[in-house]
């Protein structure tokens, strides 16, 4: 089916095409040796005395000319170009991209697939395959993990050996192929007083000043208001559900008095997208075992 | 029939002939393409802009993105292992002007919908280096202090009805409700409404 919407321009775009280029050798002839003589002027002089030579096209050049329009001829005929004809050699650009992917993919294949044979802690130990995923993290991580994989302010830093979802080799894969939602609900309606008391609470867990009365009340808060259901009793967090352990002074936010109260009363949502669709699965687990590695210098 | 002398002291036929020959281009380049089913159709998944992306859509141009960043992913391995699926003409069909830009300073932005989230969208337009320190993209804070309304959001109707005339299929309804739609938005806001929905409907991204 052509792409046309009527089949006039599939005969408009042929008909113009054939008729310029046919109409170029046709004028290229009619300017040749056969119809001028050397030495003739037009006819005509300007200025009583400035003639014109009205001399063949020289040999050499015309002959130039004819194998252009020749070129064109056999490019028609090979590559799509007259309207709805796609030419003898079937050539698409889309094509062309699907050859030159299957290609690498082709060529790439037996890397992926003895990568995939491997357990993710033994890949992190490979240098050839750790040289590989460092290029894939610099393209498709970086923008918010960082060249140097510290992360920043809401980005988790992949070097520290502290996780939300948990760190083991299948837990990083499924991360990354699944990708994550992290949710901290807004807490507003507890009011001004109570969230100071739970940000000072939560500061006194790993150790940083906080006012010893607001913490106290703070322990009461965040034991009664609902923190507990997702940071645990003992405000650990909890890995299965990526819920932060709040006592390990990593600060995915920031530590801050004025961060925490922040992220009480507006909470926080955290995305890490789904990499498998994109990504394929030889690239999530030799990603797996890099983003390991990091972390488990070999 | 036609010699040198006889053209040459005719400027009408000189100029007729003239507009003749440098108009073959065109005729055959571009006129086919607002006959073509790929170039006019749009392909499935692509819909038009809603009010709110489209008023983001202008906060882009106004603020000159194009000039660093282009939507156009060639078809070469290159580029589409890094940014995802090829462009096609379908996609474009609702854009008036498309954004296809010519330059990358940053990287092409075709299939960026879906692929960070809202919140790096904001802190990374707030603060480029906040999450990415190498980059030498200028910071656009003052976006999401500005009411969308107010500036971009201004005609919005306007520019919907001047859209519909060149072919976009706006409702009168979707005209009518774009004003509300745009309400208690910044401009910061609807920007990232444009980024997020750029490219998904070729894009395996989730």
């Amino acid at each position: 089916m052509s792409d046309f919407v009527s089949e006039f321009w599939n005969f408009y775009v042929t008909g113009i095409v054939l008729v310029s280029v046919i109409g170029c050798a046709v004028f290229l002839w009619s300017q040749g040796s056969a119809n001028f003589t050397v030495g003739k002027t037009t006819g005509h002089a300007w200025d009583e005395t400035l003639e014109e030579y009205n001399n063949p096209l020289p040999k050499w050049w015309s002959w130039m000319f004819y194998i252009t329009v020749l070129f064109a001829l056999g490019y028609l005929a090979l590559y799509p170009g007259l309207g709805s004809f796609k030419g003898w050699l079937g050539w698409t650009s889309a094509g062309q991209h699907k050859a030159e992917v299957d290609k690498a993919n082709a060529a790439l294949k037996p890397m992926y697939d003895k990568y995939l044979g491997m357990d993710v802690k033994a890949l992190a130990g490979d240098k050839q395959a750790m040289e590989t995923g460092k290029r894939l993290f610099l393209t498709y991580c970086l923008q918010c993990h960082g060249a140097d994989a510290r992360g920043s302010k809401g980005f988790p830093n992949l070097t520290d050996g502290d996780w939300l979802y948990g760190g083991e080799p299948a837990k990083i894969e499924e991360t990354i192929s699944n990708g994550r939602m992290g949710v901290m609900p807004p807490h507003a309606h507890l009011g001004a007083d109570t969230i100071k008391n739970l940000a000072n609470y939560v500061r006194s867990l790993s150790g940083l000043p906080a006012d010893p009365a607001r913490a106290a009340k703070g322990r009461e808060a965040f034991m009664t208001v609902g923190c507990t259901g997702c940071h645990g009793m003992d405000a650990k967090g909890m890995q299965a559900i990526g819920s932060p352990n709040l006592t390990d002074g990593t600060w995915l936010y920031g530590s801050s008095e004025a961060t925490i109260t922040e992220t009480i009363t507006n909470g926080r949502q955290n995305k890490m997208p789904v990499w498998k669709d994109f990504l394929g699965e030889g690239k999530v687990h030799l990603l797996a075992a890099y983003v390991y590695g990091l972390s488990h210098p070999q | 029939m036609f010699n040198q002398e006889k053209i040459e002291k005719n400027v009408g036929l000189l100029i007729v002939l003239t507009l003749l020959v440098v108009s073959v281009g065109g005729l055959l380049e571009i006129v086919p393409l607002f006959f073509q089913k790929s170039t006019t159709q749009a392909v499935e998944g692509v819909t038009p802009y809603d009010p709110v992306r489209l008023a983001g859509r202008d906060v882009y141009l106004r603020e000159g993105c194009y000039n660093c960043h282009s939507q156009m992913i060639r078809p070469f391995r290159a580029e589409t292992e890094r940014y995802g699926h090829y462009s096609v003409a379908g996609e474009f069909v609702y854009d008036h002007p498309f954004q296809w830009g010519s330059k990358r300073t940053g990287p092409d932005l075709q299939r960026v919908g879906g692929r960070y989230s809202d919140e790096w969208q904001r802190i990374h337009l707030r603060n480029p280096r906040d999450v990415v320190p190498e980059s030498n993209m200028p910071a656009f804070s003052w976006l999401e202090k500005t009411a969308a309304a107010q500036t971009v959001g201004k005609d919005i109707e306007a520019k919907m009805l001047a859209l519909r005339k060149v072919g976009v299929p706006y409702t009168d309804a979707e005209i009518a409700g774009a004003r509300q739609a745009l309400e208690g938005k910044t401009e910061e806001d609807v920007l990232v409404a444009y980024l997020q929905g750029l490219g998904t409907a070729l894009s395996n991204f989730k």
